[in-house]
């Protein structure tokens, strides 16, 4: 059986109101990746669409995108898991190139949450959870975040100021990023400021700069089968280790929360299937939709031993000079987390640091490269290694 | 011919309920009552909280009520300055998670204890109590 690769990659700008329907947002990723693969329609084989449906008024989204993308009478499928929709789409797509029904999968995901308030979207995310037992209490996504930052400051001496460090290596980033919503340095000042946006309380001991935004955006990845991959694409990445587990959405099932534990049961599933450790990762993008999850992905994956991830961020190990260097894109906390396409967007940026079209962002001739996309509160992990052998 | 009645008690737990219709409805008599209510499979013997009607280990559907009686450890909290949408008028509130050893229990801490007086680690008991618009729920208070 051959391995699988990706040939493009593309993504929207995140942007705030993006001034357009999901079907011409979608189009942006569309046109980027397959600029990017410099194929044509005819040599999709099938599509993944992707996205978390609650922010949709189109039911059943996958039909117009591609009519829309012209990409019928293809087949296509439509998949959610929350925050990690387009990773569950890559793993999709990797699974139909591997069962031989398809030779090319475009992996779509996209999201619109800028048309309803900032208050109604922390309903529908805290719906993320479980509505019965844990929503009437008033939950929302910063509050869940902030309930396993006090558990492992409470553990392991975390301060907030680490998780503030988190924020400014995210802005050091961002700033360079043309597609990232937030691009303004930030300071540990401005986290000491409890008037201003970054400072601001939030849910303790989150403040509004441990907090990415909601943004509106697309991503889109391109699969091929090792045969069709070498026929296309002079720089093919390949899908070395893809992990995926689960965790119970209740909290009161959980019997820690200084970390999460589906997180590491995918990456190491993934680091088993790709036969490699943590110690050769050489350039990973982290799910870090709040400063927290940064700090657990650090430890998680291996980076660092449980405890330990403050001491990653403090040294600057995971700067682009370090030793493991994390979200040089700016993260989600930079470029902003529309939801359906924020996995696709990780896999992007790593698919250029492996193509060595990084830019001002890339490192040093990487052979390994790893994404980490969470859905929910730890509920959903997709661990995915890429390699360029 | 009536319409058959619909069982919808459970619309009366929390400051906003999502579900109405649950097999472990009784749960809300028993708040009425005064009782936070787990329940135990009667054949394999193992406790859940929150109640559920389905024991996944045993594949048996047979469940006793249990009180949740006693102190719990707080496990971890967070105090809100920020509330999604239905939820403002209740600021500041703090979430957290008891745990009693063979299960946890989520909700809200009292509000008449300060935030900064809440430590991860200090025994806490579940009482059942009122919303502000008179809905059932419970708090964890000082043990």
């Amino acid at each position: 059986m051959g391995r699988v690769a990706i040939i493009g990659v593309g993504q929207s700008k995140f942007v705030r109101n993006y001034p357009g329907s999901i079907k011409e947002l979608s189009y942006e990723a569309y046109r980027e990746a397959m600029d990017h693969a410099e194929i044509t329609n005819e040599n999709i084989d099938a599509t993944i669409v992707c996205s978390a449906p609650e922010y949709d008024r189109q039911r059943s989204p996958a039909g117009v995108i591609m009519e829309y993308l012209g990409l019928n009478p293809q087949p296509t499928l439509y998949t959610e898991s929350l925050c990690s929709s387009s990773s569950t789409g890559l793993r999709l797509g990797y699974s139909l190139i591997k069962s031989g029904l398809h030779d090319v999968v475009l992996v779509l995901g996209f999201q619109i949450m800028s048309q309803i308030s900032s208050a109604e979207t922390q309903e529908r995310m805290g719906r993320g959870a479980d509505i019965q037992w844990e929503a009437p209490f008033g939950t929302m996504m910063p509050a869940y975040y902030a309930m396993h930052a006090q558990a492992h400051m409470a553990k392991y001496g975390m301060t907030k100021e680490d998780l503030a460090l988190v924020r400014v290596k995210a802005a050091t980033y961002g700033q360079l990023n043309e597609k990232a919503v937030y691009r303004k340095p930030v300071t540990l000042e401005m986290f000491n400021d409890p008037a201003g946006f970054i400072g601001g309380p939030v849910a303790s001991p989150l403040r509004g700069g441990d907090c990415c935004a909601n943004a509106d955006g697309s991503s889109c990845v391109i699969l091929a089968s090792e045969e069709r991959a070498k026929q296309l694409c002079k720089k093919p990445v390949w899908i070395m280790g893809i992990g995926a587990a689960s965790a119970p959405v209740n909290l009161a099932a959980r019997d820690r929360y200084t970390g999460f534990v589906c997180a590491e049961m995918a990456a190491s599933r993934a680091y088993k299937m790709a036969g490699i450790t943590a110690k050769h990762i050489n350039v990973a993008e982290v799910h870090d939709c709040f400063t927290i999850a940064e700090i657990f992905a650090y430890e998680g994956l291996g980076f660092a031993q449980p405890g330990g991830g403050p001491e990653l961020i403090r040294s600057k190990e995971v700067y682009k000079e370090g030793r493991i260097p994390v979200n040089l894109d700016g993260g989600l906390l930079s470029k902003g987390h529309p939801i359906g396409a924020t996995g696709g967007s990780q896999i992007r940026t790593i698919v250029l640091q492996l193509r060595g079209e990084a830019g001002a962002i890339q490192v040093k001739e990487p052979t390994f490269g790893l994404v980490h996309n969470m859905g929910g509160v730890g509920i959903y992990a997709n661990i995915t290694i890429l390699g360029r052998e | 011919m009536a319409k058959e009645m619909i069982d919808d008690r459970f619309k009366k737990f929390g400051s906003v309920s999502f579900v109405a219709v649950s097999r472990v409805n009784d749960f809300i008599d028993y708040l009425d009552k005064g009782k936070l209510m787990g329940t135990r499979c009667s054949h394999c013997g193992s406790n859940f909280f929150p109640p559920r009607a389905d024991c996944f280990k045993c594949r048996k559907s047979s469940m006793k009520w249990f009180e949740v009686k006693n102190t719990g450890e707080l496990a971890t909290f967070s105090t809100l300055t920020y509330a999604p949408a239905g939820f403002e008028k209740e600021l500041p509130y703090t979430i957290a998670v008891l745990d009693y050893g063979k299960f946890r229990v989520f909700g809200r801490t009292d509000p008449a204890i300060p935030a900064e007086e809440l430590r991860i680690g200090m025994q806490m008991k579940s009482e059942v109590t009122n919303t502000a618009d008179g809905k059932l729920t419970y708090v964890f208070k000082k043990a």
